[in-house]
């Protein structure tokens, strides 16, 4: 038992990993803005659940899964908040630009 | 698995230094910082597999949370005294008046001395040896607290910690008194998802701050790690507006400001007398002195840091809605 579970949480970090890996090929070839906050924000919150996941299943006792628990839900929120906040200064920097639309 | 870690290891030594000479000649200010930040998580990291978390968690919070809102507020402050802030998009400006070159030669010569007096006591030091393990694991029952960093901290080396709080003492005075003409920038109000982030995460970064100062006598944590999480509180109170600091309050977060330092040296005076040197706490009551210089500490670290943020001091202006923004 103890390997099956072993090998679901590798499983959980590793598919965290790709996420994260291809949130950062978003932030480095997407063009603008919001397509890379998109490829972002997207990547981060599924990459980190998966790998919070996959420690919590490894971890010994209630309490660290519940702290993992909690970094995860902080980080998720401010990261969503940080998102928000990115895009709606790009935002007024485009409309500053005179560029509508975007 | 040996290999993994040297690998992982060598990676992120090679990362810590690369970003660190991206942050120094990247041209873009905004870009330094945000390299700068990087470089202080990477930081972070490097002290965990060091195994110093008391370290870690300094670098994380101090180094690069509250440095990092400290840099991005100058930053900020620089554009804005430039007045093309609103005006567009403001990116890669840098300021119009230059910096006189004494004082950046001056500048250049001061942390050349420290890097050279860094590298004099490194060079030094005696290269292997047992370190000082042994001498404070032999004194820890003396200490009062149950953590070596705490103890080497707060008891053993009590002296450099003042100063440390002294240093802080000095940067809010120094700020209190050189922004005294600017006048303030009114910021972007950051919008309602802010203000419930906010609202949200305001308990949980108290707990979290409060629980590192009590944690830090038996475990990683402290009254500079809890402080500078303590100061999040004030950054989120001031950028949410939920709290704007009024002329009124200028006592009081005097008091704050010289709370720590004036209680670490009271005590540290008190003390003394009946044989014993300053800082030498009679065993019996060292924890308790301990844990009130640090809960003290903190207050002061908090307010502090929550006051070099915001920058100036706060004063009675004529202008309406939107000033004493950061």
């Amino acid at each position: 038992m103890p390997d099956l579970v072993a090998f679901i949480s590798a499983v959980l970090i590793a598919a965290g990993a790709v996420f994260f890996i291809a949130g950062t090929v978003g932030l480095l070839r997407f063009p603008d803005t919001y397509c890379r906050l998109h490829a972002l924000t997207k990547a981060d919150g599924l990459g980190l659940a998966l790998i919070a996941l996959g420690i919590a299943l490894t971890a010994s006792s209630f309490g660290e899964v519940f702290r993992i628990a909690l970094i995860w839900f902080f980080v998720a929120v401010a990261s969503a908040t940080g998102g928000h906040l990115i895009a709606t200064y790009a935002r007024r920097v485009d409309r500053a630009e005179g560029k509508e639309g975007s | 698995m040996t290999d993994a870690a040297i690998l992982f290891d060598l990676l992120l030594a090679g990362s810590v230094i690369a970003l660190a000479i991206a942050s120094l000649t990247v041209r873009d200010m905004f870009a330094a910082i945000v390299l700068f930040v990087i470089f202080g998580l990477l930081s972070a990291l490097a002290w965990v597999r060091l195994s110093a978390p008391d370290v870690a968690l300094a670098e994380a919070a101090i180094g690069t949370g509250v440095t990092g809102a400290l840099l991005l507020k100058t930053l900020h402050h620089l554009r804005y005294v430039t007045g093309k802030l609103g005006e567009g998009p403001a990116r890669g400006l840098t300021p119009t008046a230059p910096v006189p070159a004494g004082v950046i030669w001056a500048n250049a010569a001061f942390c050349g001395m420290i890097t050279l007096g860094l590298a004099l006591a490194f060079l030094g030091a005696p290269r292997s040896g047992p370190g000082f393990d042994a001498l404070v694991a032999e004194a820890m029952p003396a200490s009062g607290v149950d953590h070596p960093v705490t103890a080497v901290l707060l008891n053993f080396r009590a002296y450099d910690t003042l100063m440390e709080v002294v240093v802080l003492l000095a940067a809010v005075i120094a700020v209190w008194q050189i922004e005294r003409g600017l006048s303030d920038a009114p910021a972007p109000a950051l919008g309602e998802v802010w203000q419930g982030f906010a609202r949200l995460t305001l308990p949980a970064i108290v707990v979290v701050g409060t629980y590192l100062l009590w944690k830090g006598s038996e475990a990683p944590g402290g009254a500079f790690q809890g402080g500078a999480v303590l100061a999040a509180v004030g950054l989120l109170l001031l950028l949410s507006r939920i709290y704007v600091p009024q002329p009124a309050h200028r006592g009081l977060a005097r008091w704050a400001f010289v709370l720590g330092a004036g209680a670490f040296a009271g005590v540290a005076l008190l003390v003394s007398g009946g044989g014993r040197v300053a800082f030498e706490y009679p065993a019996e009551h060292a924890y308790a002195l301990i844990l009130l210089i640090e809960g003290l500490v903190t207050i002061s670290i908090a307010v502090t840091l929550a006051a070099l943020f915001h920058g100036r001091e706060p004063v009675a202006a004529p202008v309406p809605e939107g000033r004493n923004d950061t």
